[in-house]
């Protein structure tokens, strides 16, 4: 097992940062495992959500931004749900992943690289394009080899069109992304 | 059937491509339950999970908009088919309460909304304003013997003072409506377990783990279908079934519908309307045990 010398360690400005902006209080958190228990990700995790809820409320910034669980959890709200104690572990997570990002922690890259494809195109067409964002994802993570087998099922369903469904209202969504952008900065 | 129920509707974005026989079948099953749906104008993506993992003020924003659109037009109630969406707009409206929240997500609008639009999904309004009941005197091809498994996805109903929807741990909305149709209803004990949700194309692994549990569970319970309420669920399950198989060394072979498409299909709906033939595994074969089910008891 590994012991943490939290002393040493203890980040409270961490601590502070993850509960001003998840709007809860990491403190509540008596370690009781009821949202590992039930986290269906736990398989692919390499720290479960229980330990993350720990390691957050003694400060331990570079373990939590770290790790790769942050980026496989999709909120499934299954811990949220099942909290003893009312914390909104999902919206937790949600915050770390944020906080991974600013402080350029990149642990899983494929799914930053979805993610930002994802949001490109929503940006620039203010619907997704999927076929767009297919091809946005393969070229950020150079896997052209991505689901290559379920095009022949699904092209000639019809079901994936070639052309973005463009809105009126292009410009205003793109706008939303840049003014948050410009917040940012 | 009583006078039309009026509903802004937000379709979503993958209604336009990969969930396009949900959409459909959501618009025929609303019609002639007396659902009226009213088109958001000109709406925009609701940003999905990429936005709230990003940011949650972004997040909000890109809901905002929608629900702004939907005030203009004068409309107290939205619904949409999907999940994600429902989430998104759910959540933007909840924490929007917060006028601190508030702010900054309105910082970001070029029309911010005040908050008076409610958001339900479709699934809710079709079994708490239409009811099981009522769907049921409607039935004019009953599916017997068609078993099958009820899979809510684990968004709808979650977290359960967001979402104010049935239940989180055993939701029974879509059970009850699929016996009303004249299915039989396996016990699912997966019902709100996650799919791998859009994990598909990033960590390919995850889902065919996830949805590979889910649908075993289908078989043990002697399912002939599974049932989905949700186009990234049905997607994982019914287009990645093939991943799955290759993943697993499993040989399933389990139709997933929509249950629009269910409750289409009892109705009497045009068959075209449900679009089944935009299924990865064909139905077929489930479809026309049902047909012999009828004829049997004619």
């Amino acid at each position: 097992m590994e012991v943490i010398n939290i002393t040493h360690s203890y980040d409270p400005a961490f601590v502070a940062e993850v509960e001003a902006e998840s709007e809860q209080n990491v403190r509540l958190c008596y370690q009781c495992g009821n949202c590992t228990a039930g986290c269906p990700y736990n398989f692919a995790y390499d720290i479960p959500v229980s330990q993350i809820m720990r390691l957050s409320q003694t400060g331990q910034k570079d373990k939590v931004l770290g790790c790769k669980s942050i980026w496989i959890c999709a909120t499934c709200e299954s811990c949220t749900t099942r909290c003893p104690n009312g914390i909104d572990v999902a919206r937790i997570m949600d915050v770390l992943r944020h906080m991974a990002r600013r402080y350029n922690y990149n642990t899983v890259p494929n799914v930053r690289s979805f993610v930002d494809a994802f949001l490109d195109s929503v940006e620039k067409h203010g619907r997704v394009f999927e076929m767009g964002l297919m091809a946005n994802y393969m070229t950020k993570t150079r896997r052209f080899w991505t689901d290559a087998d379920l095009g022949r099922k699904i092209l000639p369903k019809g079901k994936i069109s070639f052309k973005p469904h463009r809105i009126q209202g292009r410009d205003e969504v793109a706008k939303i992304f840049e003014r948050y952008k410009e917040q940012q900065r | 059937m009583s006078e039309a129920r009026t509903f802004g509707y937000y379709p979503g974005c993958s209604g336009m491509g990969t969930s396009m026989e949900y959409e459909r079948s959501t618009r025929a099953v609303c019609e002639a339950l007396g659902i009226k749906l009213v088109d958001l104008e000109d709406w925009s993506c609701c940003g999905s999970t990429p936005a709230h993992t990003v940011d949650h003020v972004l997040s909000a924003a890109l809901s905002g908009r929608n629900l702004s659109i939907a005030e203009s037009m004068g409309l107290d109630t939205i619904i949409t088919p999907c999940p994600s969406c429902l989430t998104n707009l759910k959540t933007a409206t909840h924490r929007m309460e917060n006028p601190a929240f508030k702010q900054k997500v309105d910082a970001l609008l070029d029309k911010p909304a005040n908050n008076t639009v409610t958001v339900k999904s479709v699934l809710q309004v079709i079994y708490e304003d239409v009811g099981p009941e009522t769907i049921r005197q409607q039935v004019v091809r009953p599916l017997s013997g068609l078993a099958v498994a009820p899979y809510y996805g684990c968004i709808m109903n979650r977290p359960p003072d967001v979402m104010q929807f049935d239940d989180p741990e055993n939701p029974i909305a879509m059970d009850e409506i699929l016996s009303a149709l004249g299915a039989d209803v396996v016990p699912f004990g997966l019902k709100v377990e996650c799919c791998g949700a859009s994990h598909g194309i990033a960590q390919k692994d995850v889902v065919t783990t996830l949805s590979g549990r889910l649908i075993e569970l289908a078989y043990a319970e002697n399912a002939m279908a599974m049932v989905a309420a949700c186009p990234l669920c049905q997607m994982n399950l019914d287009l990645r079934q093939g991943q799955i198989n290759a993943a697993n060394k499993s040989r399933y072979n389990m139709p997933v519908f929509y249950y629009t498409q269910l409750i289409g299909l009892a109705l009497g709906l045009p068959e075209k309307q449900l679009g089944f033939d935009k299924l990865a595994v064909n139905p077929d074969k489930v479809l026309r045990a049902i047909q012999e089910q009828s004829h049997v008891a004619q």
